[in-house]
């Protein structure tokens, strides 16, 4: 073959990027992708950045546009420390979860590195956002940037209007609420969020159309105007405001006595974005997975056409393994499990289990041991599970013994840890169902509801938190958020904490009142 | 179908509002930690590029509901298992739990207790000397209006291209076009299909030849009233302002003789190294001259007042006279702004003190906005030094001279401030 040739077949040569290469580059990717892996992707746009808007791109949890807060500012601040003193390297891309599908890549990238960003980020992740049954359920990719547009500039106004102090006190207490501010359980249609911004636009509207100066000056039953016995009934309390209600922001949003209009709205926002992000935080294992999977495919069917020369396809699994290491536990490296590699090395294997089964696969997967489609089969995978349920149903004795798992009990109590379940055919299913535990949300999240409110006496609002395992909530954090949400409540909040199993209160916070509620007018 | 977009040319700094958001909010913590990291630096250090500090993270820590790390049951699995089986025993290791299950709740996954970053040097002189001002900058002298800042200015007919504003001339086009009726062009289609129509089918001539005209003369006319006029034209106007800058000059005095220790100058030099910092940071326009002296006195330049040795006795008023010189030479009272700040261990030759009173209260002072006097060292407190005697005298018919004592590198901050404070009463005009 001679040069020439071979140049016409290469897609680039050399460590230096451009935009027509990036051009070229794509368009093969996306053969590969839709024809091969039939991958099924919201349109994508690249955004070439400089180092410094990764930076900032990571202070506002990714998203190009986003209100202002100083908490943004503080991970900036820390972000850039890191960065600057090299304690961290930046990530290679960032991918947000819109339509079109948003990947940054960045300027300092070989042509090499903007190719696998491309293969990773632009095709593997938004394949994953389009197609993942939680991504479909809970979030608006068509709707989600206008709204952080609408969300932005509104608060901004708030700003204007009520003071920066204000609106910022606001977002604190909400924040502090956002891990306990999702619906994690479909309750409706899907959402819409260009109908949200209209919806808050009539509803300002009609307040405006409909404001009577008289009103104001009626006088409210503040204090119990008439007390119906019939409503001391805790069921028809809670009945009537829907309790149990797991969703804390989306309560004070409603319910809150005390709260304006915009208060209200920016609660609403707030929830909104923690819905948004709330299947991300479910499927990190799944997600890198996915793009990890995607990325490593592509790149060996383009060096196997001869179309990235040999240097190219050294120089990406050389960033390949870095991305897909899992030091082990007493390395000193090791933080945590590497959802990159757990979800790499689990659809490999499942790859596997698909072509060349063993007689273990065919016991462990009968369903899918030897179908002879992997593609489909990680297509199936990657649209139905998240990291819980793909770990339980995934994760074979292979894996378990080649990443030599081994289950460790921690009970506060015992001075010592003991090991409960190793990888042998005792211990594979304990490990499986443990792992896969680790990645429920609900397990890591506590479970706090507000079961009552007391509103025909002092309005107190009472919370309680139910216990797994016996482990509590953390002190001092805890009373800082009963703070905020005592502010936003108005009025007393009580926490209690309540085993799961038994129902024995096993835990009971102090009452914390209002230091400094967000009151009417004020 | 794919969109690249090269975003490199944006604006930069999209988080700088809120990092300063986060900076107002943690004001009084990185106030106490850049106190702190200035008082174990040495002098050259300050001009470095930025500063590390830690903050405690109180106040800036983002609550929610987590799980404690103290309480109850868990189950870790880990991977890299070498030798343990079922039932295996494990010391607990330090730091909490089997170290793979950290949480994954806090949002900024780190301790609690502390919170490190960077300010860049403007951040950190600007809250280093926040609030702070020389005292009495009441002598704005106009003499050196060293620029002149362009404003905007409305608008003009003349102008470079460069400016032109095209809202404003698109408007004046408009409205004369409005004016003199020219003819819009849908209104020439219009009777352009008309007139075809007509001739395709042949009906109505005379309606024909009317439009026909018509046409011819709307044509006309349009070519007449021209789309841009020159007499349409605005650019926006600039008009060059003069920005006052108010000269200041600051006589830096030590006393370097032997009774000096290396330690005493070093506070010296610590507080001279604040004030030039400052001086160079609030005012645009400050010369600064350095006086150092023994028995004799000598201007010298920064390098040499601050790191070359000299030995000698002690005698403060040839210092006060050299200042004097030097004022009289180069800095007329009328267009400067006269500063003076001196910092010695408080020796002096007792014979020299009724000089030093006279030299103070007849030349020094009237001509000065203020004199700070700070002394150095570890001289007893119930033993005030001849110097800080004399000086004292001087301090109660003069108010200008504000005099402190230093003993430690970390006081050198706090007294630096209390100097430099406005007092209320007097706005000083910075």
């Amino acid at each position: 073959m001679t040069e020439l040739e071979e140049s016409a077949r290469l897609l680039y040569r050399g460590p230096d990027w451009d935009y027509r290469k990036l051009k070229r580059v794509h368009d093969a990717i996306e053969r590969i992708a839709h024809e091969e892996l039939g991958l099924d992707t919201y349109p994508n746009q690249i955004e070439v950045i400089s180092s410094e808007q990764m930076l900032d791109a990571y202070a506002s949890l990714g998203m190009p546009l986003f209100y202002r807060h100083w908490s943004f500012g503080k991970h900036f601040a820390r972000d850039e420390m890191h960065y600057r003193k090299g304690l961290t390297g930046l990530a290679y891309e960032i991918v947000i979860n819109s339509s079109p599908c948003i990947s940054y890549v960045m300027e300092e990238n070989t042509m090499t590195m903007q190719t696998l960003v491309i293969a990773h980020a632009a095709f593997g992740h938004n394949h994953f956002f389009k197609n993942n049954q939680l991504f479909r359920t809970w979030t608006d990719a068509e709707g989600i940037l206008d709204y952080l547009d609408f969300a932005k500039s509104y608060i901004a106004q708030c700003e204007e209007r009520y003071g920066v102090r204000e609106v910022e006190r606001l977002l604190d207490a909400a924040h502090a609420l956002m891990s306990h501010g999702v619906h994690r359980f479909p309750r409706r249609g899907r959402l819409n969020l260009r109908q949200e911004r209209e919806r808050e636009e009539e509803r300002r509207r009609y307040l405006e159309a409909t404001f009577n100066d008289l009103w104001r000056t009626v006088p409210t039953p503040e204090s119990g105007g008439e007390v119906d016995p019939e409503l001391r009934a805790l069921e028809a309390r809670q009945e009537r405001l829907g309790l149990p209600e797991e969703n804390l922001l989306y309560f004070l949003e409603k319910r809150a006595p005390r709260l304006q209009h915009w208060q209200r709205e920016v609660l609403r926002i707030v929830r909104q974005v923690a819905q948004y992000f709330y299947p991300q935080k479910q499927t990190k294992v799944m997600n890198e997975g996915c793009a990890t999977t995607v990325h490593y495919y592509i790149m060996n069917r383009l060096h196997e056409s001869g179309r990235i020369d040999d240097g190219a396809y050294m120089e990406f699994l050389h960033n390949h393994t870095n991305v897909v290491t899992q030091p082990e536990f007493d390395d000193p490296r090791y933080s945590g499990i590497n959802p990159y590699a757990l979800g790499f090395d689990i659809l490999q294997d499942l790859k596997r289990i698909c072509e060349a089964p063993t007689e273990e696969d065919r016991r462990w997967f009968p369903d899918i041991a030897g179908n002879g489609d992997p593609i489909g089969t990680w297509r199936h995978a990657w649209a139905e599970y998240r990291d819980e349920s793909f770990i339980m149903q995934f994760l074979s004795p292979r894996m378990m013994r080649r990443w030599r798992l081994f289950r460790v009990h921690n009970d506060a109590e015992d001075p010592d840890l003991e090991v409960t379940a190793i990888h042998d055919e005792a211990g594979y299913r304990e490990l499986r169902k443990s792992l896969a535990a680790q990645y429920d949300l609900a397990r890591h999240e506590p479970d706090i509801q507000v079961v009552d409110v007391d509103l025909v006496g002092d309005r107190k609002l009472i919370l309680e938190h139910r216990v797994v395992d016996g482990v509590l909530l953390d002190v001092s954090t805890g009373m800082q958020v009963l703070r905020h949400l005592a502010n936003l409540w108005g009025y007393a909040v009580i926490l209690q904490e309540v085993d799961a199993v038994s129902g024995r209160v096993v835990n009971e916070y102090p009452e914390v009142a209002p230091d400094h509620p967000f009151v009417n007018g004020a | 179908m794919v969109n690249i977009v090269d975003r490199r040319l944006n604006p930069k700094d999209k988080s700088l509002a809120n990092r300063q958001r986060f900076l107002r909010r943690a004001k009084r913590q990185v106030l106490d930690a850049v106190r702190d990291a200035s008082a174990k630096r040495g002098v050259k250090d300050m001009r470095g590029e930025g500063e590390q500090i830690s903050i405690p993270a109180d106040g800036l820590g983002e609550p929610s509901f987590r799980k404690g790390g103290d309480t109850g049951v868990r189950e870790h699995v880990l991977p890299g298992n070498k030798e343990y089986r079922v039932g295996d025993v494990i010391p607990r290791p330090e730091g909490g739990g089997g170290g793979g299950g950290r949480s994954e709740g806090s949002p900024d996954g780190e301790g609690q207790d502390e919170f490190q970053f960077v300010v860049s040097r403007d951040e950190f002189l600007d809250l280093f000397f926040e609030n702070l001002a020389l005292p009495d900058l009441v002598k704005k002298d106009m003499k050196k209006t060293e620029r002149f800042a362009n404003q905007r200015a409305g608008y003009s007919v003349s102008g470079s291209p460069s400016n032109l504003n095209l809202t404003r001339t698109m408007r004046n086009s408009l409205s004369r076009r409005i004016a003199l009726r020219r003819p819009k062009r849908e209104h020439l289609r219009e009777l352009e299909r008309e007139i075809d129509g007509l001739e395709r089918s042949g009906k109505e001539p005379q309606r024909l030849r009317a439009l026909i005209e018509e046409l011819e003369r709307e044509t006309h006319r349009a070519r007449q009233i021209p789309w841009i006029d020159p007499i349409d034209i605005r650019y926006n106007r600039f008009e060059p302002v003069p920005r006052p800058v108010s000269q200041a000059v600051m006589f830096c005095l030590m006393d370097v003789s032997g009774s000096m220790t290396e330690d005493m100058k070093d506070l010296a030099k610590r507080f001279f190294m604040l004030l030039y910092l400052f001086l160079e940071r609030r005012y645009r326009h400050v010369d600064v001259v350095f006086i150092r002296h023994t028995h004799i006195a000598q201007e010298v330049d920064e390098e040499t007042f601050f790191y070359s040795r000299e030995t000698g006795g002690t005698l403060v008023s040839p210092a006060l006279d050299e200042m004097y010189r030097v004022q009289r030479d180069r800095y007329p009272e009328e267009s400067w702004n006269i500063y003076a700040a001196q910092a010695s261990d408080g020796d002096n030759t007792p014979a020299d003190n009724p000089r030093v009173i006279k030299m103070m209260r007849e030349t020094i002072l009237p001509l000065t906005q203020y004199f700070a006097y700070i002394e150095v060292g570890g001289q007893s407190l119930h033993m005030a030094s001849d110097l800080w005697r004399a000086y004292d005298k001087v301090a109660r018919t003069h108010p200008v001279l504000a005099m402190r004592r230093v003993r430690r590198r970390d006081e050198i901050f706090p007294v630096f401030r209390d100097l430099f404070t406005p007092v209320q009463k007097a706005k000083a005009g910075a």
